[in-house]
């Protein structure tokens, strides 16, 4: 990884003095620059701006809010069944998944769990809004730089994603499908194999994009010792998810923790990246679609039969307490800390949202970068505006 | 069977009292009796309550003493109940009394605004949630950003949110909100204005649930 901030550092300092020599004479004036709120690189309304000497990148800051729904306060007014509605809407992508930790969190106020086949179920849900989340990353990944084709893959591939989730919960975007002590419903007739057929397509949508995307000399120039974030400072920021594991660690919410979901019960990889570059980011998220299908396939051979929604009262009053739940969504961390006060809604949920903290360190990584590497890296950091503001 | 899942490194045995006291300890090693009160939840988490001015010294002890180098998120609490209740109120009958009286939930404290933040370390698989209490007259903590780069973004959004002020912290400049909004809307004397100008339809607007004839929830 020094070898790669030293190469990074390395080719800008050769930059520079190449940029010195045509500046002897041109001297260049700041300048800057508003990136958004309406550029396809922000993924809805993100603005950034940047301050430019010449083509490099001297001070960066975004500027979120456009979308804040208030989601924190909203939730004291709701019951804790009703506040499920709102937090699909964190991570629009691959909603099931925030709905999780939030009834998880509840669940384990209220010390009760889900039967085992409502938790396979769960785990499969939450593994397909990981492909339908992360499939349309892997399209949108060529149009940042220049690419169409990728992006009309994605979307031909991630609406079997979303007719799985359709037929199975109601919704195809918010599902409201996760129920405290449970599901809302059982899987319907023939929806195990015709998964297994999905799963098949979108491992073969992987390797397309692959095929396309990274072997493609353009794509890894651009993204190759680009925005390298090392370990630590990945970890001071709190960082998570596949941009966590970019960077060379070996941290996964599925594996390192203990939660009533499926993951425990079968066999999957983590994958790492040592280099913690634009590179890193995108190969990670390649990796974990096609460990998802793994996942879903092989979570599908051993769903347990039995009843999917456990014994709750009618009324749901949530026991006084304190409860912190996170889950290892698409886009990183994704955790609730629920303070009950023993009444019919919660009395304040924090929601810690992956971007949050994902697109905190741009300030950080964009300084001393290029103009058009800043919408690679907004690229490979991937978030999702609805989780940044909540 | 060796799964590919397992981790390689060695977990000092997650069902971790042994592992969570140990932290405790550690934290009351470093900073002394700026540890006010701890609460651990065998196998699940831990808890600690440190003295204001401790709040900085707090998080120095947990990366450097425990070994937390994972920072997760910064933010705080209103003790203090609503005086608007859910916001439910019909606005033609006169208000309902409330209880008022301010309950701080575990690990206890004195004062009406709390600040809490969550750490873990990616070593041992550990998670720790560390309150501090917020002075009521003079809402200012040390800032975390000498401690945590990452805190940055969760002071500021929890400045304008609480109007809790970071000591040391450069820019405190809004994040969600515009520059000139009055108020801090997660406190809980902040309406929810969307409750206010508009009646909750469902004071007026009530349909038995199915089964209501039984009486209430059978199980509960």
């Amino acid at each position: 990884m020094t070898d790669l901030l030293d190469r990074q550092k390395l080719s800008y300092i050769a930059a520079q003095a190449a940029d010195a020599r045509l500046n002897v004479e041109l001297e260049t004036e700041g300048m800057t620059l508003n990136i958004g709120p309406q550029h396809p690189a922000t993924h809805g309304t993100l603005r950034i701006i940047v301050r430019l000497d010449g083509e490099q990148v001297v001070w960066a800051e975004p500027s979120a809010g456009y979308m804040h729904r208030g989601y924190e306060k909203l939730t004291e007014v709701r019951t804790f069944p009703q506040v499920t509605t709102l937090v699909n809407r964190i991570d629009w992508l691959g909603s099931f998944a925030n709905e999780v930790p939030f009834i998880l969190a509840a669940e384990k106020l209220m010390e009760i769990e889900a039967p085992p086949r409502a938790q396979w179920i769960r785990t499969i849900l939450f593994e397909l809004s990981r492909i339908a989340n992360v499939s349309l990353f892997l399209g949108d990944l060529g149009v940042q730089m220049g690419a169409i084709t990728p992006v009309f893959l994605a979307f031909r591939d991630r609406e079997y994603v979303l007719n799985l989730i359709e037929s199975a919960t109601g919704g195809r975007f918010h599902p409201n499908f996760d129920r405290i002590g449970g599901l809302k419903d059982d899987l319907p007739k023939g929806w195990i194999d015709e998964t297994r057929q999905v799963m098949k397509k979108l491992r073969n949508f992987c390797d397309e994009i692959e095929d396309l995307l990274f072997g493609n000399e353009i794509f890894q120039s651009r993204t190759r010792g680009i925005g390298v974030i090392p370990r630590e400072v990945a970890l001071q920021y709190g960082l998570s998810g596949a941009n966590l594991r970019a960077s060379g660690v070996d941290w996964d919410l599925r594996r390192d923790q203990s939660l009533p979901l499926a993951y425990d019960q079968i066999d999957w990889k983590v994958w790492t990246h040592p280099d913690g570059d634009s590179f890193a980011r995108c190969w990670m998220r390649l990796q974990e679609t096609r460990e998802a299908t793994l996942i879903v396939d092989r979570l599908l051979d051993g769903i347990p039969s039995g009843p999917i929604m456990a014994k709750v009262p009618r009324i749901i009053k949530v026991p006084e307490g304190e409860a912190w739940v996170s889950t290892e969504n698409p886009l990183g961390e994704m955790g609730y800390y629920v303070v009950s006060k023993g009444d019919l809604g919660p009395f304040r949920v924090k929601i810690r949202s992956a971007s949050f903290n994902n697109i905190s360190i741009v300030p950080w990584v964009l300084r001393g970068v290029y103009v058009p590497d800043v919408i690679t890296i907004l690229a490979s950091l991937y978030f999702i505006l609805g989780d940044i503001d909540r | 069977m060796v799964r590919l899942s397992e981790t390689t490194t060695e977990t000092p045995a997650l069902p971790g009292d042994g592992l969570r006291e140990r932290i405790v300890g550690q934290v009351r090693d470093v900073i002394g009796d700026g540890l006010v009160d701890s609460l651990v939840k065998p196998g699940d988490d831990v808890w600690l309550r440190v003295r204001t001015d401790a709040w900085r010294a707090a998080g120095m002890a947990l990366r450097d003493a425990v070994g937390c180098d994972y920072f997760c998120f910064l933010s705080a609490i209103d003790w203090m109940p609503s005086p608007y209740g859910r916001g439910e109120d019909d606005p033609t009958e006169p208000p309902p009394e409330r209880d008022d009286t301010i309950r701080q939930g575990y690990t206890g404290g004195e004062t009406r605004l709390q600040v809490f933040a969550r750490v873990y370390s990616i070593d041992e698989h550990v998670g720790v949630t560390v309150k501090a209490d917020v002075p009521d007259d003079d809402p200012v903590v040390d800032s975390w950003l000498p401690v945590y780069a990452g805190a940055n973004w969760h002071e500021r959004e929890t400045h304008e949110m609480f109007g809790i002020r970071f000591a040391g912290h450069p820019d405190l400049r809004n994040i969600y909100l515009p520059t000139d909004f009055e108020g801090h809307p997660l406190r809980k004397d902040f309406p929810l204005i969307a409750r206010m100008v508009k009646p909750w339809p469902g004071i007026v607007d009530v349909e038995p649930l199915p089964g209501d004839g039984e009486g209430e929830g059978s199980d509960d």
